[in-house]
């Protein structure tokens, strides 16, 4: 993938200067935090919900290998056509092998973070291929040359009158005001005729259906049932661990995903493909593929990182994030951001290109207090940061003053002695209760003052007090 | 719960308490003998270990918590003024020993016995402060690990509610974090900054006197910013104004 240019730190720097930025992510993400919690407090079986639904992971995660060979036999049976991608290069050779073997000039895609995960809009140009993406906020991103900035609203990053903007320059005729259903109307009609004229639909899928080998799509726009319809050929791209065992089983995950998402009950659209067109059907495409795509899933079932294959990308998370509230998605440099991004990330790009994503997390825990399928993001996010600290990918700086700081928590004299000295020097620095500017404590004193330590610790304090009762009464010292 | 007559508890400091405001530790130690506590301090206490094991370096974390856990083995009681040690003994001890055959044992016990102040003294003691009158208003910041690794959000709030005069305010996203992380604080530093400008921000939009909470290291966080913006808010660990000690000097105020 477009792999960023500069850090973390530098990219973070950027996005906190971005006041409109700030505006776009305060609006969606607040949004999404209340309606979630009206969501939830309107559903009281939540919790019950929330344990069944980590136990049906759990269940199919312990079972993979089981329920992927089921699910490739039943969506054989159906008609559609299974191929199996160890890595995302294996995905993006299978799907653009069949886009040129159908001569495929024209391809619409309905919104699929897999899809950005496998860098597949890249390969469809390498491959000289139109991609025209039909999700609303997609379409904006692409008409912005963007990536997504969050896993459910990917524009979100843009307000809507940032968007009023790109939709005049890029809609012909451009829409005729900046009120949202104009440019929703205007959206519609430079899609329609890219929907009827598309030879190949390439979707994602939120469940994969082991008992009937049915895929399964949820979306509020419509916009993925006009995009795997009525091409010739759909394409669904979905990771392994998107399986469940039963319909029903699907649908006790759609009240968690649905609710944890948008704080809605159910989706505009709940949609189940199974098979292509078959004789007597309307409508439907001639061929369904279905790229089963691992890309580090089997790697993460063998290690610490096992819960996190439970994630149904409901964005909750990140909703509920101080720290992506103030970021946003972009900062991350990953395809995936926030707590499961900090996460994912280091998995898919490897640890010594991520490991400031892990530690960019104060531990609040409210990741995971949100997490529909309870999963111990924190517990994982500090995972990363063990194995950081084994690979020895922690700045040799950090080392050395972790180093020292806990040879002298090892010697309780020599700590009291640190502390002692310590807080002594501390209030040379500052005047009439703070510190203003501390060397080597830049960080703290750049944006905030620091408290002067009041002179004595408590230690010494204490021990004071209590040798001044030893001399009054002696059998009061021990006490 | 409830305790037998007593109890002998070990009070462990926490090192921002025996560096920065010693005022914590003797206010529990009030409280603790108020509610008829034997309180000790035992000596050979450092730090809980927490710099170590949010870096990532397990091999130190684990062998501060061994200190700690022997240094702490013949009291009933181990007590903090602070949620985020207490929420590491509890939780992270057990979990970073599990694989020691001589210490996992230990350290699930030490767990057992180990408290926050607050929820100590109305769980466990049933304790309610006698006599306390303060007159001002303050609000609450819920700190992150108390609340969500120990479940601690009635305790203080009934504690307070003792203090007469008090009144009580509420403060938007109390729940929310203060951006403090411990080293998150200094290693993503504009980050940090930006999340305690917003808290400042809630706190301010209170108009109370008094900002209470239970974690020194958020405390300094915010007193800091508000500081720094100019903002009268007087700073208190929740337990200071239970023991009457908020008379004195605030933090970042010199008595």
């Amino acid at each position: 993938m477009n792999a960023p240019q500069q850090g973390f730190k530098e990219r973070a720097d950027a996005e906190l200067k971005n006041a409109v930025l700030k505006i776009a992510i305060d609006r969606t993400t607040g949004n999404a935090e209340r309606k979630r919690a009206v969501a939830v407090a309107a559903f009281p079986e939540f919790q019950a919900a929330r344990a069944r639904g980590r136990a049906i992971k759990d269940h199919v995660i312990a079972h993979l290998d089981h329920y992927l060979e089921m699910f490739e036999r039943n969506a054989t049976a159906a008609g559609a056509q299974v191929h199996w991608a160890a890595d995302d290069a294996e995905a993006r050779a299978i799907i653009t092998r069949i886009c040129l073997e159908a001569d495929a000039k024209l391809v619409t895609r309905a919104k699929s973070m897999l899809g950005e995960e496998i860098g597949l809009p890249h390969a469809l140009a390498d491959a000289g291929i139109e991609r025209v993406e039909t999700d609303l906020a997609e379409h904006i991103i692409q008409l912005a040359g963007e990536r997504p900035s969050h896993i459910v609203w990917p524009a979100m990053h843009r307000t809507r009158e940032q968007v009023a903007i790109l939709f005049k320059e890029a809609h012909h005729p451009p829409p005729a005001a900046d009120d949202p259903a104009t440019m929703v109307q205007s959206a519609r009609r430079e899609l329609r005729a890219k929907f009827l004229g598309a030879d190949v639909g390439i979707s994602g899928a939120n469940f994969l259906v082991a008992d009937t080998g049915a895929t399964c799509t949820v979306t509020n726009e419509g916009n993925a049932e006009l995009t795997t319809t009525p091409p010739r050929i759909h394409i669904v791209t979905a990771g392994i661990e998107k399986l469940v065992p039963s319909t029903a089983h699907a649908f006790a995950l759609l009240r968690l995903l649905v609710r944890s998402a948008t704080g809605g009950e159910m989706t505009q659209y709940t949609t189940f493909h199974c098979g292509p067109k078959r004789p007597g059907d309307a409508d439907g495409p001639e061929e369904m593929h279905i790229v089963l795509v691992d890309n580090g899933r089997t790697r993460m079932l063998a290690d610490e990182f096992r819960p996190m294959l439970r994630c149904i990308r409901c964005g909750a998370c990140m909703n509920h994030c101080v720290v992506y509230r103030q970021i946003g998605g972009h900062a991350y440099g990953g395809t995936y951001p926030g707590p499961m991004g900090a996460v994912l990330t280091p998995v898919l790009d490897g640890l010594a290109q991520s490991r400031d994503l892990p530690h960019a997390c104060t531990m609040n825990g409210r990741c995971a207090e949100v997490c529909p399928v309870e999963i111990p993001l924190p517990t994982l996010l500090r995972a990363w940061r063990t194995r950081s600290w084994r690979e020895r990918l922690e700045p040799r700086s950090v080392r050395a003053a972790l180093g020292l700081w806990a040879m002298a928590a090892r010697r309780p004299w020599l700590y009291r002695l640190g502390s002692r000295i310590g807080v002594r020097a501390l209030r040379l620095f500052g005047r009439r209760g703070w510190i203003g500017s501390l060397p080597l404590a830049g960080g703290w004193t750049a944006y905030r003052d620091l408290p002067r330590p009041s002179g004595r610790t408590f230690m010494e304090q204490y021990r004071a007090g209590q040798a001044g009762r030893a001399g009054q009464t002696g059998r009061e010292a021990r006490k | 719960m409830s305790a037998k007559p007593n109890p002998r508890v070990g009070l462990f400091v926490t090192c921002l308490v025996d560096a920065i405001r010693p005022g914590i530790g003797f206010a529990a130690i009030q409280l603790l003998k108020e509610a008829g506590c034997r309180v000790e301090v035992p000596q050979a206490q450092t730090c809980c270990g927490q710099p170590a094991l949010n870096s990532g370096d397990d091999k130190d974390a684990a062998d501060l918590a061994r200190r700690t856990i022997a240094a702490f083995e013949g009291h009933d009681y181990v007590v903090l003024p602070s949620g985020s040690c207490a929420g590491t003994m509890v939780h992270a001890y057990p979990e970073l020993l599990a694989g020691d055959p001589e210490w996992a044992a230990r350290a699930r016990d030490f767990a057992a016995r180990t408290h926050e102040i607050t929820s100590f003294l109305v769980d466990v003691m049933g304790y309610r402060p006698q006599g306390r009158r303060l007159d001002a208003t303050a609000t609450y910041h819920d700190s992150c690990a108390g609340l969500r690794e120990l479940g601690i959000a009635a305790q203080p709030r009934a504690l307070l509610a003792s203090v007469e005069g008090l009144e009580m305010r509420g403060l938007e996203g109390n729940d929310v974090c203060c951006g403090f992380g411990g080293t998150f604080c200094v290693k993503y530093s504009s980050i940090s900054n930006a999340i305690v400008t917003e808290k400042a921000e809630a706190v301010e939009r209170t108009g109370a006197d008094l900002l209470l909470s239970g974690d020194l290291g958020c405390l300094m966080n915010m007193a800091g910013k508000l500081h720094r913006r100019g903002a009268k808010t007087r700073c208190f660990h929740t337990i200071e104004v239970v023991a009457g000690r908020a008379g004195g000097p605030a933090i970042g105020e010199e008595g």
